[in-house]
């Protein structure tokens, strides 16, 4: 029976009324008194010295207040990077300065050199192009591999190279793998790109700076995932504002999927300009301009060995991976192909011998970062891959080969230094196979093969890492920030409670779901809570939504304050009803004492704490308010089996996707409506990045693909409904509510089943077609017909 | 965008006195590529006439000739509903964009465009239809002149295309799975007097006429016809979408494909 | 700068405009209703849909000049005066066909004009429809959904959770 509130219902959203009846709240719809606008003029060069660059014409221009260059930040910080790796031989990454606007040379297309505040938008526009900028084109750095040979030209002339880091992980057990592959049985080796993608959040970067002379406070209006993070990043390290008199604001949030973690130059800009102009600035980043200034995801270009033993058991994987980095550090790019992604490498397989090797690299592109997913896609692809590749080869089932090698038994170590708490791989794998109807597959073959066209089945598993943690780990693994999560549990005086949390919903449904833990946990209606997020003046500091950290990092925090609220509570309770503390029970938002038929309502006792005449003053404090930080003792390890169904128009290359299933382990659910549409999402984009989405740079760095006209976006004719059980729980052991996370998932998860479908096809129709890069567009599977 | 002045004319007359006042006047037809157009700076009109505004171009009908004529200010959508005698021109246009995009978008604005990959110019070409300016009758053969380039004057308005109705007709159109305009789109149109083919989003010259697989079908309509006959990759368009080689593959399966529908 | 003069949401409308300004533009910074979004430059993504006499149009690719004497519509024009959504707009909520928001406006004004036009559709249809609006969170399955259950018919066997 499905529940009607509380944990495990699905409750209908709460922010939806405003979103469909026009009233949500986004970063361009404030407008504030007096506000001037922004344009900035951005590079159309990949790479070059700016020569000159003279704003005097602009300056003069109808509607101009200030034309400002790279020079009006000298005396101001550059954009951090978040995280410091270590490469294999101890020493630091190479970390090249990045500032607001370019100094002294270009980068990438789109990297700003100046910045024109106007009057108005198009006044704005005007002026940035009566600027006149020199610049002396410099040869570019696109392809990783190029970039690292001798005497290549540098992206940034102070680093001794393009490399920003060669990882080894883990270095000690390189020895181990070489022998482990020099021994094996049977080796396969597949060589792969993962695609870069532009993450395309349905709303477009904006941000607003403004500035109070006589407070001297300055807040910024942004459309961030992590409202806190910003203000530390960009206070502590670019504008030398301390936190008490900067205040930033992430309203609602149209999509984020990583892009709005980051702290961007923009955001600076208009917090400075609005200092120096004393007037509100304010920049909505359109969609062309987002494609080359928002942080890209993925790009790595991989060589990943599987060894296997003569009964099939894998022995070792052995990884080579170039990682794109792009022109800059974004905020966590370095952590991203390190941490994120060689940690998961050992997948859902109990493998011994493992070693990832990743080189960084800087080119002359759009800086790279985490894209939902963030290195568990591309550990999950290349290894999901060469399973299949292996099975191919070995004339083995794929799915046997698969359950050979799970990981049975946990908490289990693996070789790449996590620790997996839970897991049930053979069971997610068992419902997948109830979902699919493996047993008519052979029909449907022929069905497709009767209207001339192919067919394939593809299926894959994948473990992630969520709710990254701990502290005191990330911190030695270079992370320059801690990633707890809080919350402040305000209980007002008739009993309704409204939470404050340092997670940031931009489109997960938080004020729903988060509202509906607390109203369990206290026995109340989901409607006398709610939730507060976004802003730092009114939430304790929290680290934001990434990762698919929320609910178990941010949810966690929110059960350890409700928990505090509720051993409060149930010392009024018994003062109010002369009883022990002890034998005070909480059921359905009543207290009683065991054992009588004496109670006291929630509202009675939260009450009492505002209005304390009958009350215990000498014991506690009056008031019912608490915070709690929760700092996680590990990851969560959510996993899954998932199957795509294909069919490919042998002429043309196209690929439509016939059926998509995914049985994930989510562990415990909160709201399953909102867990499927989380899954939903993840598989339209793992589909988009498998079949549609290409970000294509020309030798000269100019971005082909760089709006939506060249840039497939999925359309609802790209993908079919979907087919999602999270019936498979085997619970987190170490957070309160037993919950792993599920942002990801659907994108971690979906790319190698499309690709093994799309192989299976060919080579069920007697192509030799082993690979193909994605995107598997037409041309390209086209292409891999034709030998 | 840059700066500039709207004027709405009531009639193609004080349309055409309006373009002819300056060089920097431009007609707005539906806009939809027009004002994406603006809004990369990549026109700069002193004054846009926007011919949304003139009744007399909007609308289908049949001459006495049984032709379908349809005005050049008629929306896509509108000539999707007003076309039934003509199938293929019915699903051609209903399969322009969106729904939206066909709400506001004309065919007189397309063809005066001439978009390499869009799909009026097949449908015209193929029909053999005729197109009616302000000043003149252009026949299709005459109308388009390579990529983004037709036989329109300065300041000449497409008022009114009138089609003949083929017997037989097809369009098959292969996205480009971004923009969803052709990568390679296929009108095959059957008459007494012969076959035409026309083929859109494939060469670097814009729409043409495929006349080898026009001469292969005059003499047996019907797929096998094809066989073997094929468009030289040489001249094609290339991009990241597909090469050359692909889009001229795909010329030969979207012309078998249209000549079995038909 | 000249007056344009329109009925939007059932009641009179007018500003100062030039001759560049976007009918978005105008329906979002003069009049203050910002329920109409902007998501991308080139008439592709569909977040700024609104009817324009009946018909679903994308604001973000006609000019507030064109619009002289149209009556339009927005999101915020959809539910009743009560605040009672519509069949699509509860639809929608029911089913979860929204996540982030941002493409939602477009997404119901599309929607509503599809169920005028068609009000059975198939879902092969409903997803021919939303070619032009583009969303990035739900994957479409319950947008799809929505629709169809908005439209009277039974969506009790698409996979749901």
């Amino acid at each position: 029976m499905p529940k009607d509130g509380g944990i495990g219902a699905s409750s209908k959203r709460r922010e939806d009324v405003r979103f469909l009846t026009g009233a949500g709240n986004y970063t361009d719809d404030i407008n504030l008194r007096g506000q001037a606008y922004v344009h900035f003029l951005r590079s159309d060069v990949a790479h070059g010295t700016l020569d000159n660059v003279d704003t005097s014409a602009a300056e003069g221009m109808p509607g101009v207040l200030k034309v400002f260059t790279g020079a009006d930040f000298a005396e101001v910080g550059g954009i951090p990077c978040g995280w410091q790796v270590t490469d294999r031989h101890g020493e630091p990454m190479q970390e090249p300065p990045h500032p607001v606007l370019a100094q002294g040379k270009v980068r990438h297309v789109g990297d700003p050199i100046a910045a024109v505040v106007a009057e108005t938008r198009e006044q704005a526009r005007d002026a940035a192009e009566a600027i006149e900028v020199d610049i002396s084109d410099l040869p570019t750095v696109m392809d990783m591999k190029d970039a690292l040979k001798d005497g290549a030209t540098k992206v940034h002339d102070d680093l001794t190279s393009n490399l920003c880091y060669d990882w080894g992980f883990v270095e000690e057990n390189k020895g181990a793998v070489d022998e482990a592959i020099k021994n094996a049985a049977h080796v396969t080796t597949l060589e792969l790109v993962n695609n870069r993608l532009v993450p395309n959040a349905m709303e477009p970067r904006v941000a607003v700076g403004d500035y109070s002379r006589g407070t001297d406070d300055s807040t910024l209006y942004t459309t961030s995932q992590n409202p806190h993070v910003i203000r530390l990043l960009m206070g502590a390290f670019v504008l030398g504002i301390p936190e008490h008199k900067l205040r930033v604001v992430a309203p609602d949030v149209g999509g984020g999927f990583g892009s709005k973690i980051y702290h961007y130059a923009e955001e600076a800009f208009c917090t400075f300009a609005a200092k120096k102009l004393n007037r509100p600035v304010k920049w909505t980043c359109s969609r062309s301009e987002a494609f080359i200034s928002d942080a890209h995801g993925r790009d790595h270009v991989t060589k990943i060995e599987l060894a296997l033993d003569a009964d099939n058991n894998f022995t070792a994987v052995r990884t080579e991976t170039y990682a794109n980095m792009g022109a800059y550090l974004s905020t966590f790019a370095p952590s991203i192909p390190t941490w994120l992604h060689g940690t998961l490498m050992a997948g859902n397989y109990k493998t011994p011998n493992i070693y990832v090797n990743v080189k960084a690299v800087f080119t002359n592109t759009v800086p790279v970062d985490a894209y939902r997913g963030a290195g568990r896609p591309e550990a999950t692809y290349q290894l999901e891959r060469v399973i299949d590749k292996a099975a191919r080869e070995l004339g083995v089932d794929p799915i046997e080969l698969r359950r050979q090698n799970f990981v049975t038994e946990f908490p289990y170590a693996t070789p790449v230094a996590v620790e997996y708490d839970t897991g049930d791989y053979n069971a997610c794998m068992d419902k997948l196979l109830e979902m699919i109807d493996m047993s008519g597959f052979d029909k449907r073959l022929a069905d497709s093969k009767a209207k001339g066209k192919l067919r394939g089945l593809g299926v894959n598993c994948y473990i992630e890492a969520c709710g990254i943690a701990p502290s005191n780990l990330v911190g030695q693994l270079g992370a320059r920030a801690g990633l707890y999560e809080s919350a402040t549990v305000r209980v007002n005086a008739t009993g309704g409670i409204t939470v404050m949390t340092g997670s940031h919903s931009h489109g997960q449904g938080h004020e729903t779901s988060f509202a509906q833990v607390v109203a369990d946990m206290i026995g109340i209606d989901e409607s006398m809570i709610e939730i507060e997020h976004g802003d730092t003046a009114n939430t304790p500091m929290g680290m934001g939504t990434y990762g698919s950290r929320s609910i178990a990092v941010g949810g966690s925090a929110m059960v350890k304050a409700t928990e505090k609220i509720i051993a409060k509570a149930r010392k009024i309770a018994a003062h109010l009803m002369e009883a022990s503390e002890a034998d005070i029970e909480l059921k359905d938002g009543q207290f009683s004492v065991a054992g009588t038929d004496k109670s006291v309502a929630w509202g009675d006792v939260t009450l009492a704490a505002y209005v304390p005449h009958n009350y215990p003053l000498e014991e506690i404090e009056p008031g019912l308010e608490e915070t709690a930080f929760y700092d996680p003792a590990n990851f969560t390890y959510p996993s899954g089996a998932y199957a795509c169904e294909v069919e490919v128009d042998p002429e043309t290359g196209k690929v439509t996707i016939e059926s998509f299933a995914a049985a994930d382990d989510f562990g415990n659910v909160i709201n399953p409506m909102i867990v499927s549409g989380q899954v939903h999402g993840g598989l339209a984009q793992g589909i988009g990045q498998a079949l549609l989405e290409q970000t294509s740079y020309d030798a000269d760095g100019q971005l082909l693909s760089a709006s939506y006209m060249d840039y497939a976006m999925p359309r609802a004719d790209d993908v079919p409904f979907y087919d999602v059980d999270h019936s498979c729980q085997t619970p987190c052991t170490h957070n309160p509510l037993g919950v792993k996370g599920c942002g990801e998932a659907g994108a971690i998860g979906s790319p190698p089943s499309v690709v093994n479908a799309v192989v299976d096809a060919l080579q069920r129709a007697g192509h030799d077609v082993t690979h193909i890069d994605m995107p598997l567009t037409p041309s390209r599977v086209w292409q891999a017909m034709q030998g | 965008m840059y700066a500039f002045e709207i004027e709405r004319p009531s009639t193609v007359a004080d349309a055409v006195a309006l373009l002819k006042q300056s060089d920097e006047n431009q007609a707005l037809g539906g806009g939809q590529t027009l004002i994406p157009t603006l809004k990369q700076r990549l026109a700069a009109p002193e004054v846009l006439v926007c011919l949304s505004g003139i009744d007399e171009i909007k609308g289908v009908c049949t001459d006495d000739d049984g032709r379908i004529c349809i005005g050049g200010g008629t929306t896509h959508g509108e000539v999707a509903a007003g076309s039934g005698a003509y199938p293929a021109l019915v699903w051609m246009a209903e399969n322009i964009g969106d729904p939206a995009v066909r709400n506001r978008g004309t065919i007189g604005g397309s063809l005066a465009n001439n978009d390499p990959s869009a799909c009026y110019p097949a449908a015209v070409l193929a029909s053999g239809a005729t197109v009616v300016t302000n000043e003149r009758e252009i026949a299709a053969d005459d109308f388009f002149d390579g990529m983004f380039a037709t036989a329109l004057n300065e300041g000449e308005i497409i008022t009114e295309v009138k089609f003949p109705v083929p017997e037989k007709a097809n369009y098959q159109k292969f996205e480009q799975p971004a923009s969803r305009f052709a990568l390679v789109g296929v009108f095959v149109a059957k008459f007494a007097d012969g076959v035409r083919v026309a083929v859109t989003g494939a060469s670097e010259e814009g729409v043409f006429r495929w006349t080898e697989a026009e001469e292969a079908l005059n003499g047996n309509f019907s797929a096998s016809a094809l066989d073997g006959l094929s468009v030289p990759a040489d001249g094609m368009i290339s991009d990241l979408h597909g090469s050359g080689a692909y889009r001229a593959h795909l010329v030969a399966v979207m012309t078998r494909r249209a000549v079995e529908a038909a | 700068m000249a007056q344009v003069k329109m009925t939007v949401n059932g009641k009179p409308a007018s500003g100062e405009v030039e001759g560049r300004t976007l009918l978005v533009d105008f329906i979002r910074d003069t009049l203050g209703l910002t329920g109409t979004h902007v998501g991308c430059d080139t008439s592709q993504c569909g977040a700024c849909v609104v009817h324009v006499d009946g018909k679903a149009v994308k604001a973000c690719s006609m000019f507030a000049a064109e619009a002289e004497g149209t009556e339009v519509t927005t999101i915020e024009g959809m539910a009743a005066e009560d605040g009672t959504m519509t069949p699509v707009q509860k639809a929608f909520q029911e089913f979860h066909g929204l996540q982030c928001g941002f493409c939602t406006p477009g997404m119901v004004m599309s929607a509503e004009a599809m169920l005028k036009d068609n009000p059975s559709p198939t879902e092969a249809e409903v997803r021919e429809y939303l070619k032009g609006n583009i969303c990035r969170c739900t994957g479409y399955h319950n947008i799809v959904k929505a629709i169809l259950a908005a439209s009277g018919q039974d969506v009790s066997n698409i996979a749901a959770e």
